[in-house]
């Protein structure tokens, strides 16, 4: 098992900057997301890792060792790519051994090892099936265990569940998620699908545009995001971000929206000119109280709750509220906010004003 | 707009039935969502409204009119597909008039430039009119397809998973969108589609269907809070029900299984339950629990910790009970 190191690592195509100085820890054990739009350098920066491409600068640590240059072969790394090739003429068993086999290992121990593996994966039962007819979940699983035979150091994965649909891919991602707590295994895995990342991840690391956008746990990213583009990368719906002209200095408690105060957590830095009012839609309430008022443009039943789409004096926004709560298209309502879980952006560089709420984790970058 | 009624359709390809004996009326007006897994009968069911297939048995009438003999283009139905097909060479306002000038229509020009200009505005694109499709991005691609279909004053509309092409983000938007264009024309339309968030926030009526069968017809609150089985009560809501045996609880029980929704679980008394993973989504944190040798998903407070391997009290609140086959107990 093992601590991934990437420290200020940079990778050019020709003139396109693919990943520009990136550093991040990934600890021995942890299952850690790179997630970001497509083309934002995620998968790039994997298979840097794993030596499917070497670093124009930087270096990368495996256990403290410098492996950035090495081929891949020399990094025991496993790496698991969203199509899972598996050979066709060979049967599970065959295809799940032949890690082993060409490294050389005796008969007797691989057949020990697969059935090992054929046990954590739960395919004992087709272990001597051809793989033409297996299914799409059975398929990964044997991919998944041809990775795993060989007990590599860390598992690199490249969007496995992307072909599946939507439902069996939950389905995979809570099953690869018990496979890794009961491994252990260092595991980097990219995705460009947010709920997978929150859902899978111990930790996130945020890409776009070849930039590490934020790093921490999947909580502290939706609660705390550093930048707009997280705050609206991550979570379904979005943040609602409400533009307003504004002064605030450190010390600031709160701000004026359309003619009405509403308290932020107490700033820690200072901005003036084009802000953003950033709110989750699960902290905006319906109040009949409020003086800051919106239309009602849609109501949108989910079970449980409902999402709300209302028109402000600052601009659409989303409100996700208990699905008992009666509203209809065309009334108008009072807003609140739950202020402590509010995030002021600046709106030309894109970066969360440090506050109260975030500090501990954007104020040392 | 208009009324369709199905009349116990059915239709088999050679020796699979791929919709077993339908009966559904879609009123004027509504917004009817046809919702189950790949090869539930869902898209079957759309092309014998429109006549791409023919049926087997049964009837369909539209506005009153059986329709059975009748071509695609007689019926007068306006169909959107999941992979948006416009003419690659012409602009969005030739694109969006092509429908208005085919030779059954015959709509005068002023006609056509006035539905044209209207229906861009309902899409929000008119700045767009002149661009040729290949210069608009996916989701501007899709509008203008729907819009096709718009211009065309149709009895009903047919749509076959027209936003699952689409990223997520633009899926939600359109949604949204699509809605209030249907409630704004006040449009017959029926919408085919696996994706539970898309039946339960657009439709006013949806048929679950299974195997070919429809199941359950309902309003989305009626089906969710109302399930007449466990394959019905497991289409929506996400996290997904926990079918569980009842006798897990102990105690008084309808059924054999119990079907219990997050807001079905209330949490600090009843059985002990294993805590296996917090899921932090962000708006939500799913709890995985071992109960009993039985995985259970429920919702908890978003900043509480629970750490793996502490033992919490369930039990159930208002749940729904299932016989052994599956179905409701009331």
């Amino acid at each position: 098992m093992a601590q991934i190191s990437v420290k200020n690592v940079k990778k050019m195509f020709g003139d396109f900057t693919a990943v520009r100085e990136s550093s991040f820890t990934i600890e021995d054990g942890e299952f850690f997301m790179l997630l970001g739009p497509s083309g934002c350098g995620k998968t790039t920066t994997l298979r840097m890792i794993a030596g499917l491409e070497l670093p124009t600068s930087g270096e990368i640590y495996l256990d403290g060792e410098e492996i950035s240059q090495r081929p891949p072969s020399e990094r025991d790394i496993a790496f698991v790519f969203q199509m899972f090739a598996l050979y066709p003429h060979m049967n599970v068993r065959k295809n799940i051994s032949y890690p082993l086999i060409s490294q050389g290992m005796p008969r007797a121990a691989v057949k020990a090892k697969v059935e090992e593996v054929a046990g954590i994966l739960g395919i004992t039962d087709i272990l001597d099936s051809p793989v033409g007819g297996l299914s799409g979940g059975d398929r990964q699983r044997v991919a998944l265990g041809r990775a795993i035979v060989r007990e590599p150091k860390a598992f690199m994965m490249d969007e496995p569940l992307g072909a599946l649909d939507a439902e069996f891919r939950e389905h995979m991602a809570e099953e690869l998620r018990a496979l890794h707590d009961r491994m252990g295994a260092t595991t980097v895995y990219v995705t460009h699908d947010q709920l997978e990342a929150m859902q899978m991840g111990d930790k996130i690391v945020v890409m776009n545009n070849a930039v590490i956008e934020q790093f921490g746990t999947p909580q502290e990213i939706y609660d705390k995001p550093a930048t707009m583009f997280v705050a609206d990368f991550i979570g379904s719906p979005s943040m609602n971000f409400l533009p307003f002209q504004g002064k605030v200095a450190p010390g600031t408690e709160a701000v004026r929206l359309n003619g009405h105060d509403e308290a932020v957590p107490i700033l820690m830095e200072g901005a003036e000119g084009d802000l953003v009012f950033g709110v989750r839609p699960e902290h905006v309430f319906l109040s009949d109280t409020s003086g800051y008022r919106a239309k009602v443009l849609a109501a949108e039943y989910l079970g449980t709750t409902q999402i709300v789409t209302l028109q402000s004096p600052n601009g659409e926004l989303k409100a996700r509220i208990d699905a008992r709560e009666t509203v209809s298209p065309g009334e108008t309502v009072g807003l609140e906010f739950r202020s402590q879980t509010v995030t002021l952006f600046d709106k030309s560089s894109g970066k969360a004003l440090r506050s109260a709420l975030n500090d501990e984790v954007i104020g040392n970058g | 707009m208009a009324e369709v009624v199905l009349e116990n359709i059915s239709k088999s390809f050679g020796n699979v039935t791929a919709v077993d004996d339908i009966s559904m009326t879609i009123p004027d007006g509504a917004f009817v969502v046809l919702l189950g897994p790949t090869g539930a009968g869902k898209t079957t069911t759309l092309r014998l409204i429109s006549g791409l297939e023919k049926l087997d048995a049964g009837s369909v009438r539209i506005a009153g009119r059986d329709v059975g003999l009748e071509t695609p283009a007689q019926r007068d139905v306006a169909m959107v597909f999941q992979q948006y097909s416009l003419y690659p060479h012409m602009t969005v306002r030739e694109n969006l008039s092509f429908p208005l000038r085919s030779p059954i229509l015959r709509t005068p020009e002023d006609e056509i430039s006035r539905k044209v200009n209207e229906v861009a505005e309902i899409l929000q694109i008119p700045h767009k009119m002149d661009n040729k499709a290949t210069e608009l991005s996916g989701g501007e691609m899709q509008r203008v397809s729907i819009g096709r279909a718009l211009v065309r004053d149709p009895q009903i509309f047919l749509m076959d998973e027209p936003l699952s092409s689409l990223d997520a983000k633009l899926r939600a938007d359109l949604r949204v969108e699509l809605k209030r264009i249907q409630a704004d024309l006040g449009s017959t339309l029926l919408y085919v589609t696996h994706d539970q968030v898309e039946a339960m926030t657009m439709a006013t009526h949806i048929g679950v269907l299974e195997n070919g069968r429809l199941v359950q017809y309902g309003t989305p609150r009626d089906i969710y809070e109302n399930p007449g089985s466990v394959y019905v009560a497991s289409r929506l809501g996400l996290p997904r029900i926990n079918i569980l045996p009842s006798e897990l609880f102990g105690g008084d029980h309808k059924g054999p299984q119990i079907g219990l929704r997050p807001e079905n679980i209330i949490e600090g008394e009843g059985s002990d339950a294993r805590v296996i993973r917090a899921e932090h989504l962000g708006d939500q944190t799913r709890l995985h629990l071992d109960l009993n040798g039985h995985p259970v998903v429920t919702l908890i407070d978003v900043h509480h910790g629970y750490p793996s391997g502490k033992v919490i009290k369930i039990r159930p609140h208002n749940a729904l009970y299932f016989d052994a086959s599956g179905a409701r107990v009331n």
